[in-house]
C-alpha cells in the first residue's frame, strides 16, 4: 500500500477479464470499485456487475447472484461479493455462507461508506434523513424520481417523502457538479439539504483487504 | 369530466358499477372510486357491504398483482389512496350502523425505521376487514408500543419493519412483553419486506404475514381461536 505518484504515462487502467479473484457487485458500486482499482493498480481483480436497479426488488439479488458464483466457480481462485444486505433480511448471508464466500461488511451502502459504526452511532439524529450518494446523486432522476413514479404522480410526494426532513448527501468523492445535483434533488423534495464527505469508507478497507 | 363520470357510473347496474370500482381502484382513480361509493350508498346498499365488496375486494385484487410483480410501489399507493378516501365516506356510516367488529390491533413502525407504505397498507386492510385499528406511526421504541397496549388493550400487535438494520428491534419489543409477562396476551404479528416466517419464529412472533391479506387471514384465524378457547373455558 505504498503511495504511488503516478506520472500520466503510467496510468493504470483496468481491464476486465483478467484477474483472478472476481469481484461480483452492485453496478451502483462499479464506477467506485473500477476507480479504486486504478487508484492502487489492483491487477488482481475481475468485476461483473448486476444490475442497480435491483435496489428497489432486492427479492431478485440473491438469486442472480447465486447464478453467477456458480458460472465463476474453478474460473477463479476466489470470489468476493460487494452488496449490502440490501434488504434481502440476512438471505444474502445464508446463500453466501453456503457458498463459502465474503463479502463486504455492512446492511447497506450508505453505512459502508460513512463506516458502519459511524453510521449506526449518527442513527438517532439522522431518522429523518434520506441518503445520496455518488451514485444516487448522479442518477436521482432515474432512480428515485421516475422509479418511485414521482414523474407520473407528484402527488404522492408526501405518501413517500412525508416523513423525511433532510437529505444527507454522503460523498464519495469531491465533485461539485454532483454536489449541486443533490441540493437540486432536495429542493425538488422539499427537504433540507447536508453536505458529508465519506471517501469509499469501508469499501475501500474492505477492497484492500481482499487485493493481492 | 366528474358530470360525465357521474352519469356514467349511475348508468350502470349494481354488479358493473362494483366491477367498476374494482377497475377504478386499480387504476388509482380517487374520485371515481368515491362517486361510485356514494351511489351504491344512495342505491341502499349497507355501508359494510359496499366496503368489503367494492372496495376490499378492489384492494385484494390490487395486492394480488403487486405480489406477482405486475403493479408497483406507485400503482399501490394511488389504489390505497382510493380506497382511504372511499373508506373515509364510509366510516362514519358503518360506526352508526353498527358493522361487526372482529376485535382490536395496535400496528407500529419500529425504531429506526420510518418505512410506512407497507404498513399503512396492511392498517388500512385491517380497518376494512371489521378490525378496530390503533396507528402508532413510525420510529417506534418499545415504550410506545407497552403504552398502547396499556391503554387500548389490543387483541393484536403489529410491527412493521423494512430496513436489515431494523428488524432485529421486533426481538426487543417481544423480549419486553415476556418479562413483563404480558406475552402471552396478544398475538404477535409481522411483517416488513426483508422478513421471513423463520425470522418470526425465531424472534417469538406468532406469524410472519407476507402481505396485507395474509395478515387479514392470519388475524381472522387467530381470533376465532380466541373465541374458540374462551368458549371452551
Ligand atoms: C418505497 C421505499 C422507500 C421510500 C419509503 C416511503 C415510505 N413512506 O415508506 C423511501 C424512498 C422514502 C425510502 C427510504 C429509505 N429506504 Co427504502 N425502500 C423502499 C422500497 C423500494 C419499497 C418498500 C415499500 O414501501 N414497499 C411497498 C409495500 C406495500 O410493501 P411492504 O413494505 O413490503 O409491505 C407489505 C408486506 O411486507 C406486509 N407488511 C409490512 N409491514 C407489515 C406489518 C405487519 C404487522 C404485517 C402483518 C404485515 C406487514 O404487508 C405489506 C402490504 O402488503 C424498498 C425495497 C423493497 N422492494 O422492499 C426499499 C428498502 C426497504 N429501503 C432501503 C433503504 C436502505 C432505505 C433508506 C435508508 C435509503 C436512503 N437513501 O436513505 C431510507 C430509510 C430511512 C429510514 N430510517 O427508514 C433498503 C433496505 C436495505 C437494508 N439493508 O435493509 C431497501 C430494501 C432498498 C434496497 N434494496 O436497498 N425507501
Amino acid at each position: 500500500m505504498t503511495a504511488v505518484d503516478l506520472a500520466p504515462a503510467e496510468e493504470f487502467e483496468f481491464k476486465p477479464g483478467q484477474g483472478k479473484v472476481l469481484l461480483l457487485a452492485c453496478g451502483a458500486l462499479a464506477r467506485e470499485i473500477v476507480d479504486l482499482i486504478e487508484r492502487n493498480r489492483w491487477s488482481g481483480f475481475d468485476l461483473q456487475c448486476l444490475p442497480a436497479k435491483w435496489h428497489n426488488t432486492p427479492e431478485r439479488i440473491v438469486p442472480a447472484l447465486r447464478e453467477k458464483i456458480a458460472a465463476a466457480r474453478g474460473r477463479y481462485d476466489a470470489i468476493f461479493v460487494l452488496y449490502g444486505d440490501c434488504g434481502t433480511g440476512g438471505l444474502l448471508d445464508a446463500m453466501l455462507e453456503a457458498e463459502g464466500i465474503q463479502r463486504l461488511e455492512g446492511p447497506h451502502c450508505y453505512a459502508f461508506f460513512s463506516g458502519n459504526a459511524a453510521f449506526a452511532a449518527h442513527a438517532d439524529e439522522d431518522i429523518t434523513a434520506f441518503f445520496l450518494t455518488d451514485y444516487l446523486a448522479r442518477h436521482f432522476d432515474k432512480l428515485i424520481w421516475e422509479g418511485l413514479g414521482l414523474d407520473r404522480h407528484p402527488e404522492l410526494l408526501a405518501d413517500y417523502f412525508g416523513n423525511y426532513t433532510k437529505i444527507v448527501f454522503l460523498a464519495q468523492t469531491r465533485d461539485p457538479d454532483l454536489a449541486t445535483r443533490a441540493e437540486a434533488a432536495a429542493r425538488r423534495l422539499g427537504l433540507a439539504y447536508e453536505y458529508r464527505f465519506t471517501g469509499y469508507g469501508e469499501l475501500e478497507r474492505d477492497l484492500t483487504a481482499q487485493a493481492v | 369530466m366528474s358530470d360525465d363520470g357521474e352519469l356514467d357510473l349511475n348508468s350502470l347496474n349494481d354488479e358493473e358499477l362494483v366491477q367498476q370500482v374494482h377497475d377504478d381502484l386499480y387504476d388509482g382513480l380517487k374520485e371515481e372510486v368515491e362517486t361510485a361509493v356514494h351511489i351504491l350508498l344512495g342505491r341502499g346498499w349497507a355501508p359494510y357491504k359496499v366496503l368489503t365488496e367494492a372496495l376490499v375486494e378492489g384492494m385484494r385484487i390490487v395486492g394480488v398483482d403487486f405480489r406477482d410483480g405486475i403493479l408497483f410501489v406507485p400503482e399501490v399507493l394511488l389504489a390505497a389512496n382510493s380506497m382511504k378516501a372511499g373508506m373515509n365516506i364510509l366510516r362514519p356510516l358503518l360506526i352508526a350502523t353498527g358493522a361487526p367488529r372482529q376485535g382490536k390491533m395496535v400496528i407500529g413502525t419500529v425504531k429506526g425505521d420510518i418505512h410506512d407504505i407497507g404498513k399503512n397498507l396492511v392498517g388500512m386492510m385491517m380497518e376494512g376487514a371489521g378490525f378496530e385499528v390503533i396507528d402508532l406511526g413510525i420510529n417506534n421504541p418499545v415504550e410506545k408500543y407497552l403504552e398502547a397496549m396499556e391503554q387500548h388493550k389490543p387483541d393484536i400487535l403489529g410491527m412493521s419493519a423494512l430496513l436489515t438494520t431494523t428488524m432485529p428491534y421486533m426481538k426487543v419489543v417481544i423480549d419486553t412483553m415476556k418479562e413483563k409477562g404480558m406475552r402471552d396476551d396478544y398475538v404477535v404479528l409481522v411483517g416488513g419486506a426483508p422478513l421471513n416466517e423463520e425470522f418470526a419464529k425465531a424472534i417469538g412472533a406468532d406469524a410472519y404475514c407476507r402481505d396485507a391479506a395474509v395478515a387479514v387471514e392470519t388475524a381472522k384465524s387467530f381470533m376465532a381461536r380466541k373465541h374458540n378457547q374462551l368458549a371452551s373455558n
